[in-house]
């Protein structure tokens, strides 16, 4: 990896970084309500994983998914004008925080049951199969999806089919606040994985060079038509679980040590020591981030609620949807 | 010519196949094995195992691949064995391909069809023998298809998969072997109203899907009783065909709503509930019920007969409504 590249990760970590803390914000303000969880401490997963994919590729996320919206492609500004609840949003207004949607980037959810995205990956994927379309799948999911029946149904599926899926499992220790030792009896995930004979990598979740480098083989290995490949991705929530966690289950010196490896400043401390980034530089960054969320903000603040009149629109194609590329008229 | 409803289920499914090369049938031994009611019987050699496809144990991870794969662009035909094994599926079914389109603000359309075994009659206890299509009616971006007749069981699945949502069809696993004629050239039918199936002005039977056999047979006996009673097929549960419904009671003014499911809570409570709402003043008798005694359904066979609607009850239930005053 070269300097400019490392920068750019840099950036889109400090991107969502600047995305979250707005959130938390705006969440105490009361602007957005429902459930929010953030990203804080895990961003180098999402900027890693989605830097090795291509545009025609299809993302399949979590409710823990602002920053891989983002980083995806979808706006500031629609991701939180959907957590405003304002018809401007990516959604209008109907998912929120937790499902956040884009047929033009193939971002596929937003899925807020815990495994319940990975039949829908495996599904998209069989679809690529059967067309002849060498793209990939890519499907996040936390480590508490583990301990679901979904889980392993859509692992044997994926691997059994020599589907292109490439599961990305974000493991931040806590499932809510149930510890990984706590809920499974084997907690080296990747080796469950290898189980059902899937190339299964553990990777530093913190370091976001690691993870794209390893993220960009398993893509390619997967587009070549070499089946699933599966990722454990270790990392760490820096804040709470949702705005409704007091954090019970684990004490502040083991958030502190995982703090000390802070994907965004062991990069940046990197970058700075090899001469790849100069304090203008990062101010730099800063300062676009910072805009960014900003001009996000101002667009969610302009927009409006949709009208009650439309209320049951959505549960029905309307007249006219063929539905026939899946995706509103989008890429198939 | 003649054909059975499962010759005519595979007829359907034969020419979905031959017509749009996005279609594929998953299921468990759907393929090798023919179907576990030989619906399927001959199309893995005919087709292939990519475009019949069998799958592992795994309702929720086969539903959920069909939903990813109609998303992705494909028409999937999901078979699950029976309406008691889809509930290991709700998950997906509920919380994906009937909420994507809703939570994704119109962007994302499922369009799946999934079928799947319903109801009892065949002695295979309670795991095997439920009527769950009620439960299912329930589900806001569902649409529920219940073929009784040949006709049906032919042409629904080519409406069904020219449709952007996700629909299920629940096939009574008591139509099976059902003989009949079916027109040579038989093909797509509508999936939104609900039909008169026989013609009466007396008394309205209202049924769908397994009952309809023992419905027209009690109407058949209640006309040897001087009472002409008009029976109507539901055929798709969700949306319902309210003004069809309305209009048959409407000229009856009586009504018996006959249902496998039980009582408590069911497409049948749905149906009264409309009835009154809409109907009260026009209503010559309360509108009765014929449903299944609320027991899992049991695998004695006296027992499991004493638990399902039957021809009798429904003449019984008709002598009432229209021996009552209005």
């Amino acid at each position: 990896m070269s300097g400019p590249d490392a920068v750019d990760l840099l950036r889109q970590m400090l991107r969502v970084r600047r995305l979250e803390e707005k959130c938390v914000e705006l969440y105490s303000a009361a602007k957005i309500r429902g459930f929010l969880h953030v990203y804080i401490g895990e961003e180098a997963v999402a900027a890693g994983v989605l830097s090795a994919l291509g545009p025609e590729e299809a993302v399949v996320a979590t409710y823990r998914e602002h920053g891989h919206a983002l980083l995806r492609g979808v706006s500031a500004g629609a991701i939180l004008a959907e957590m405003y609840g304002n018809v401007e949003g990516c959604c209008r207004g109907r998912g929120g925080s937790m499902h956040l949607f884009d047929a033009a980037t193939r971002f596929y959810g937003g899925n807020a049951i815990v495994a319940g995205g990975l039949p829908l990956a495996v599904g998209l994927a069989l679809a690529d199969k059967l067309a002849g379309r060498p793209r990939v799948t890519a499907c996040f999911f936390g480590e508490g999806a583990v301990a679901e029946g979904e889980f392993h149904e859509s692992m044997n599926l994926a691997a059994l089919w020599q589907l292109p899926v490439l599961f990305c499992c974000e493991n931040n220790l806590y499932a809510m606040g149930t510890a990984l030792g706590r809920s499974e009896s084997q907690t080296d995930i990747a080796l469950k994985a290898a189980g059902y004979e899937m190339a299964a990598w553990a990777v530093d979740g913190m370091d976001v060079l690691a993870v794209e480098d390893t993220a960009r083989r398993a893509v390619d290995a997967v587009r070549a038509g070499g089946g699933p490949h599966f990722l454990e991705l270790r990392t760490y929530r820096f804040r709470a679980h949702s705005m409704f966690d007091p954090e019970r289950y684990r004490d502040k010196a083991e958030v502190a040590r995982w703090q000390e490896r802070d994907p965004i400043t062991l990069l940046r401390t990197s970058l700075a020591g090899s001469g790849d980034l100069s304090d203008a530089d990062w101010e730099q960054l800063q300062a676009d981030a910072d805009a960014e969320i900003a001009a996000g903000v101002a667009f969610a603040e302009a927009g409006a609620p949709e009208p009650v009149a439309d209320l049951e629109r959505f549960v029905y194609s309307e007249a006219g949807a063929s539905g026939s590329s899946g995706a509103a008229g989008s890429r198939p | 010519m003649k054909s059975s409803y499962r010759e005519a289920l595979r007829a359907g499914l034969r020419d979905a196949l031959q017509r749009d090369d996005r279609v594929f049938l998953m299921g468990e031994d759907v393929g090798a094995y023919g179907g576990s009611f030989a619906v399927s019987l001959g199309l893995l050699e005919e087709f292939g195992p990519e475009r019949i496809r069998d799958t592992p144990l795994s309702e929720s991870g086969f539903v959920g691949a069909g939903i990813g794969a109609a998303l992705g662009g494909m028409r999937p035909i999901v078979e699950i064995m029976t309406v008691n094994f889809s509930l290991l599926a709700l998950d997906q079914l509920m919380n994906n391909a009937a909420s994507l389109l809703h939570m994704s603000g119109g962007q994302f359309h499922v369009p799946l069809v999934v079928r799947m075994t319903t109801g009892a009659g065949r002695q295979l206890g309670a795991q095997h023998s439920h009527s769950l299509e009620g439960w299912y009616a329930h589900i806001p971006g569902l649409r529920i298809l219940a073929p009784a007749t040949l006709e049906d069981a032919r042409g629904m699945l080519w409406t069904a998969l020219q449709d952007p949502d996700p629909v299920l069809i629940f096939e009574h696993g008591s139509l099976y072997n059902v003989q009949g004629e079916l027109a040579e050239d038989a093909g797509a039918v509508d999936i939104t109203t609900a039909a008169v199936r026989r013609p009466g002005t007396d008394i309205t039977l209202i049924t769908y899907g397994g009952t309809l056999p023992l419905t027209l047979e009690a109407a058949d006996r209640l006309a040897g009783d001087g009472i002409d009673a008009e029976v109507l097929d539901l055929r798709t549960l969700r949306p319902l065909d309210e003004a069809t419904i309305l209009a048959a009671v409407r000229r009856t003014r009586r009504a018996v709503v006959v249902d496998e499911g039980w009582r408590s809570g069911s497409i049948s409570a749905e149906i009264c509930a409309r009835l009154g709402e809409q109907l009260f003043y026009e209503l010559d008798a309360p509108v009765a019920r014929v449903c299944s005694a609320e027991v899992p359904i049991p695998y004695s066979k006296h027992l499991e007969l004493a638990a399902l609607p039957s021809a009798e009850r429904v003449v019984a239930a008709a002598h009432g409504a229209v021996g009552a005053r209005g």
